[in-house]
């Protein structure tokens, strides 16, 4: 019984999880003040948090927001907030963004969005897919193992050193160079430093 | 019906002891400098908090006609939810803790780094450029010293194999982490010290610089949330440190609870006289200080621990 109760719970959070990340990327798309559209896009990484959380993988949920919602979205309000021309940018942006002009975009967007729902519902027979095994598996975990599995560190430790351990160290080099090309761009000449 | 009175319970004593910190600081600030502090209402000017109550809600909720109006309002909110979302997963004691979550490191370490929010929408929405500074500095400060913040608890995860704070109260029965972990201490303290920026860290709001900085232009009790919640997070603040590094709620003789006021209470106490005894560092002092030694020394801090803990339990 208590099994029962608990899986509508943990879906019927997920939902809700689900149509707030939708609502306010799609509320992130549509705003002219870009500190707005950042403050949605940080409402759109909770609500995706909370989804990583509910699929058991509260690790993850809980780097999501400290790496994306509380530290590269702060740098992109910092920038934002610096370069931040008032009334004027807002009106420009309102020109520039017109309905009509996305109706190509959203039509293109439609199609894959049918696409992957027609991928998930039961019409899709998992067994024959040979050819997209990752949507697939998405579709198996949302609809029926969410919350069951729980996913600690030290497994996503051992995943992250052992198989992946290639990719983690081409990514350590990656960020290693983006420093060091920081650190040069922002380097004082020797004639300016007194 | 308790996980419900709990919570609630918690809650009010926390607003509380936040609001009677005002009256603290200034108490103990005044004794430490040789002068009696606010002591003229009430019982040694105890009641001086509702003094100060009365004024901040009585004072005109001016929100400046050039503000952005409801990200200004939010603003202060955030500084407050984050807060006191933090204690959510503190152990009080054995068994006063309202989620024990086996992620909670990393919940308290997600609390703070969003409630940079706070400071720097406060800043941005007031659109006046002492604001625009102070959440500049604020931003910048508190996304370097979240970076070490993170890192110098590394090696409490390491030895307790656990993110749970539970697990990390319950391994510091033998030895407090305060001596295997000494040089974390030193830079959680001072890490501690910039999030919540408090003095001598205190540059978003340095007011011989950018008159209050970030909270230039609130007034009334937006203000108020801003002040409260700064206290919140000196509290905050010190109830990580005993928990993380001076066996939380642990210790002889005394009830649990009573353990881990005494520790918290000590480093609240630590706070405010380090605002009596130093003075403020220049800004880029600041971040140099921070990115230079900091960070080196909590990645060596972080090192060692992980050496020495494989050479001990082995592989």
């Amino acid at each position: 019984m208590m099994t029962i109760m608990a899986i509508p719970t943990t879906q019927i959070l997920f939902y809700i999880a689900a149509s707030v990340a939708l609502l306010s990327a799609l509320l992130t798309v549509t705003r002219y003040n870009a500190v707005h559209a950042l403050l949605y896009l940080v409402i759109t990484m909770l609500a995706i948090s909370l989804i990583f959380f509910l699929l058991g993988a509260s690790f993850a949920a809980a780097l999501q927001i400290i790496v994306y919602a509380g530290a590269i979205i702060v740098l992109f309000i910092f920038v934002t907030m610096m370069l931040h021309q008032g009334d004027v940018t807002i009106k420009q942006e309102s020109q520039l963004f017109r309905p009509g002009r996305s109706i190509g975009a959203g039509i293109l967007s439609l199609i894959l969005f049918f696409e992957t729902m027609f991928l998930l519902s039961p019409l899709y027979d998992l067994s024959q897919a040979g050819v997209s095994t990752a949507v697939s598996q998405v579709s198996v975990i949302s609809t029926k193992t969410i919350g069951v599995n729980v996913i600690g560190a030290k497994e996503i430790g051992l995943t992250l050193f052992g198989p992946y351990l290639l990719l983690v160290e081409i990514a350590a080099l990656l960020l290693l160079t983006a420093l060091i090309g920081a650190f040069h761009l922002g380097r004082r000449h020797q004639e300016v430093t007194i | 019906m308790r996980d419900i009175i709990m919570p609630i319970i918690i809650l009010i004593i926390l607003l509380i002891s936040a609001a009677m910190l005002t009256w603290v600081e200034r108490r103990v600030l005044g004794l430490w400098q040789d002068r009696y502090g606010p002591n003229r209402v009430g019982p040694f000017g105890l009641l001086q908090v509702a003094a100060d109550m009365i004024k901040i809600f009585s004072k005109e909720d001016w929100i400046p006609p050039f503000a952005d109006k409801v990200v200004f309002v939010i603003a202060p909110m955030i500084v407050m939810v984050m807060m006191l979302l933090g204690f959510a997963v503190i152990p009080f004691s054995p068994s006063i803790q309202i989620a024990d979550f086996d992620n909670g490191l990393l919940f308290l370490l997600a609390i703070s780094s969003l409630s940079v929010y706070s400071v720097m929408l406060a800043g941005f929405s007031s659109n006046s450029k002492y604001a625009l500074f102070g959440a500049l500095r604020a931003a910048a400060q508190m996304i370097s010293y979240e970076v070490f913040m993170g890192i110098s608890l590394m090696g409490i995860v390491i030895m307790t194999g656990s993110f749970s704070l539970r697990d990390i109260v319950a391994a510091q029965s033998d030895i407090w982490f305060c001596i295997p972990q000494v040089i974390a201490l030193f830079i959680f303290i001072i890490a501690g010290i910039a999030e919540s920026h408090r003095a001598p860290f205190d540059l978003p709001e340095a007011e011989h610089e950018i008159a209050a900085g970030f909270h230039t232009e609130y007034s009334s009790m937006k203000f108020g949330m801003f002040f409260i919640g700064e206290y919140l997070g000196v509290l905050l603040i010190s109830a990580m440190i005993a928990t993380l590094f001076f066996g939380g709620w642990q210790g002889p003789f005394l009830p649990p609870i009573v353990w881990f006021l005494l520790k918290t209470g000590f480093f609240v106490l630590f706070f405010i006289l380090l605002r009596a005894a130093t003075p403020r560092p220049r800004y880029d002092q600041l971040m140099a200080f921070g990115w230079k030694y900091m960070l080196p020394l909590s990645l060596i801090n972080l090192l060692i621990t992980g050496a020495i803990t494989l050479a001990t339990q082995g592989a």
